[in-house]
């Protein structure tokens, strides 16, 4: 189990992977996520599924490299083994027909939010993606995005694809021609903080896809522990989806910067390795 | 063989005559040696105890009197026949003495280290009756565990013929790998499904291993494995495979010991600065992902000021960490006094010559952070004791208007654990209780579910590895009875 099957890169620091998991692929739903740990000494990061091959019985995971433990997993070929992966965890996203839907992404986020788009879609709703990075080369999985959804804007930074601007400026331009009944949002946490910001405004129900840090993601360390409407909620047991409008994103991306130091550090000795 | 047939056997009887009672009782009780509490105090992996030598292990089971009626096993939740593992010390049997310990526990070495054998087995011993202190059962039998380990002569215990059923234990802690022991003997293919990388749950991720090395919880794992236990790592039942999966995989009876879940968090403000965590990511960083080794890719907070809230084992075993990382001063701070703490004495006494502040009759109740919500300081409410409550034990009573303000730069809370709530939240028709304890039937351990089974901490909600251990035993032996139905 865990053998990798291929590995294609989106962009130099971006890399899907297609993973042997016939157990995982068999159980998981739209909106789950795994903890994967590569070396025996690793450490145990969540990723969000992003797609899954009942028939080959692989998953599929779109990582970026940001620090060593993420630039270790990407440093894996076809052929190798992930030394340990588990899965799926967390409460599966709630789909039903909720109308028009607009589905927010940035960079990687855009990767999980592929299978919740086909699952809104397949439940009858009308689903608008909206795709954003800081310039073209980060735009992702756009082809397999269409294929999905009813219609697909993409926003850039710089201007260098789609129209220039910000992921809010691509929602805002939905709500202000039609009637949103429901917006989710996967991305950085100070992203989804700004597309939550903007949905409320237009009493939009948010849904946000959180990534917080983690040790065992199975209901056990409390690491992931997020402030949701005043009560702490746990991400890998309650979660990871939550009310985006209830989220407090300033505590949980004061909690994301936790281990910034060390893992600065971490990543300086890595390198020089 | 019963015990009255075993204490029958010559070689007791000769034992037995061989010295009066009255010199057996004079013997005075043998102290464990320990390593040197400053040097330990900065020694991350080192074990404390050290353990007894042969000649102090024969000298200090001359003590037992080899009673008609062992009051011992009484306080014993896994009934192990304790005279005899005893006596075989005394005769110099040393692995005479871990066969009769395997027989009824899977897991000497490590009860023999983690049990709280004062409020059990040593609890009844007869000499307290006398004044005098109780046989040190638990060292005794530590003793004899680790002899057969580094005798390199380790029994297997004996198995059934096989029996071709298939059972599985969810969970791999000590409920789950005495259930799977108890199981293998009876002749069981016995499938042990672990949530996490490791094998050990609690006895791998909680207990550090200046109390319980890494390798002895191997040794018993490996044992379980000569015996046919089978292990699955990294399988959550109720997420990776269903109940149902295994019904249909052929599986016959379905022991789930989930174990502890979500970390319980006292609701105050700033409880989620960083810096603030639970101990069970506090001790799981340390010792299941080993984080304070430069080699290991996972991060841990080494405080300089670090505060531990709570009483319990894991509260010690959590400042203990902290001091051996480095921390200049960890304090434990409890809102009752030392007398009211449910920790092994043991544990407060090492704790205390490690250089550990305790803070009895101080609760927090808030944490302060610095611009990048980093916890600098913690205020503290000073308390006094009420009258008892609920627990029989005096209640903690606020002093009006007396607080304190601590600098601290690490804040472990150490204050109890919820159920794991995987597989409550899976399995359709599951009887659990408000704190999301699964209901089971106390003699049986069997749930509303039949074919499930249930023990340690998913029923108990917080206990210790013995009681566990009893769990995985009764349940083994009652789902026998009913699969044979």
């Amino acid at each position: 189990m865990n053998k990798i099957i291929s590995k294609e890169y989106f962009s130099a620091n971006v890399i899907k992977f297609e993973v042997e998991a016939p157990l995982i692929a068999k159980s998981r739903k739209a909106g789950h996520f795994v903890m994967v740990k590569v070396g025996l000494k690793g450490e145990r990061i969540p990723l969000t599924i992003a797609d899954a091959d009942l028939q080959k019985g692989t998953i599929t995971l779109v990582v970026q490299k940001m620090g060593v433990s993420s630039t270790k997993l990407c440093a894996l070929e076809v052929g190798d083994y992930i030394t340990d992966m588990v899965g799926p965890l967390g409460r599966a996203t709630h789909i039903e027909k909720f109308g028009t839907v607009v589905c927010a992404c940035g960079g990687v986020g855009t990767a999980p939010m592929m299978p919740i788009v086909a699952a809104l879609k397949a439940a009858g709703n009308k689903v608008i993606t909206v795709l954003a990075a800081r310039s073209k080369d980060l735009i992702i999985l756009e082809d397999q995005m269409r294929v999905n959804s009813d219609e697909v804007i993409v926003m850039t930074d710089d201007g260098s694809y789609g129209t220039k601007g910000l992921v809010t400026n691509g929602i805002e331009s939905v709500i202000n021609r039609e009637k949103v009944d429901l917006c989710v949002t996967i991305g950085p946490a100070i992203m989804m903080k700004f597309v939550s910001m903007l949905t409320k405004k237009y009493e939009v129900p948010t849904l946000a896809s959180l990534n917080t840090i983690m040790v065992d993601g199975t209901g056990m360390c409390g690491a992931c522990r997020v402030s949701v409407g005043g009560k702490t909620k746990f991400v890998c047991v309650d979660g990871p989806e939550f009310d985006a409008h209830l989220v407090d994103f300033d505590e949980m991306l004061m909690r994301l910067g936790g281990y910034r130091d060390i893992e600065r550090e971490e990543m300086a000795n890595f390198s020089k390795q | 063989m019963n015990h009255s047939e075993e204490r029958a056997q010559a070689w007791r009887e000769v034992l037995r005559k061989g010295m009066k009672a009255k010199e057996r009782t004079d013997i005075p009780r043998v102290h464990m040696p320990e390593l040197d509490a400053e040097y330990r105090s900065h020694s991350r992996l080192e074990e404390v105890n050290l353990g007894l030598t042969a000649e102090m292990a024969m000298q200090e089971a001359k003590r037992c009197l080899d009673c008609a009626n062992p009051t011992c096993m009484l306080g014993c939740p896994v009934g192990i026949d304790i005279p005899r593992f005893v006596k075989n010390i005394e005769r110099g049997e040393f692995l005479e003495a871990a066969k009769a310990l395997k027989e009824t526990s899977a897991l000497p070495a490590v009860c023999g280290r983690v049990c709280p054998q004062e409020k059990q087995c040593e609890s009844q011993c007869i000499h307290l009756k006398m004044k005098k202190e109780a046989v040190a059962v638990g060292h005794l039998e530590r003793f004899a565990a680790d002899y057969e380990r580094e005798s390199g002569n380790i029994s297997v215990p004996t198995v059934a013929p096989a029996n071709n059923i298939k059972i599985a234990a969810v969970g791999s802690g000590p409920a789950g790998l005495a259930f799977a022991g108890d199981m293998a003997k009876l002749g069981y293919e016995v499938v042990v499904f672990e949530a996490l990388h490791e094998i050990g749950g609690v006895l791998k991720y909680g207990i550090p291993e200046f109390r319980l090395p890494n390798d002895i919880v191997d040794v018993e794992i490996q044992n379980l494995q000569a015996m046919g236990v089978h292990f699955v790592t990294n399988c959550v039942v109720g997420k990776t495979i269903s109940i149902k999966d295994l019904e249909d995989d052929g599986f016959k009876g379905i022991f789930v010991a989930s174990g502890a879940g979500l970390p319980r968090f006292m609701n105050i403000k700033g409880e989620n600065l960083v810096g603030v965590m639970s101990s069970n990511e506090y001790l799981t960083r340390v010792n299941l992902m080993d984080a304070a080794n430069p080699d290991s890719d996972t991060p841990v907070f080494k405080g300089k000021k670090v505060a531990v809230i709570g009483g319990g084992n894991t509260a010690m075993d959590s400042v203990r960490t902290a001091r051996r990382l480095g921390a200049e001063r960890a304090i434990i701070v409890y809102r009752r006094s030392e007398e009211e703490m449910p920790a092994r004495l043991e544990e407060v006494k090492h704790a205390k010559e490690e250089g550990i502040d305790f803070m009895t009759l101080h609760n927090p109740i808030e944490y302060i952070g610095n611009e990048q919500g980093r916890v600098t300081h913690m205020l503290l409410q000073v308390m006094k004791l009420g009258e008892p409550d609920a627990s029989g034990r005096r209640s903690p009573v606020e002093i009006p208007g007396k607080t304190e303000l601590i600098e601290v730069d690490e804040v472990v809370v150490s204050v109890g654990v919820s159920p794991n709530p995987l597989i409550p939240q899976s399995v359709e028709g599951l009887e659990v209780t408000k704190w999301g304890t699964v209901v089971v039937n106390n003699d049986t351990m069997q749930s509303a579910v039949p074919i499930i089974f249930a023990g340690g901490d998913i029923v108990r909600g917080g206990a210790t590895v013995i009681l566990a251990m009893g769990d995985g035993r009764k349940a083994a032996a009652a789902m026998d009875e009913w699969i044979k139905k």
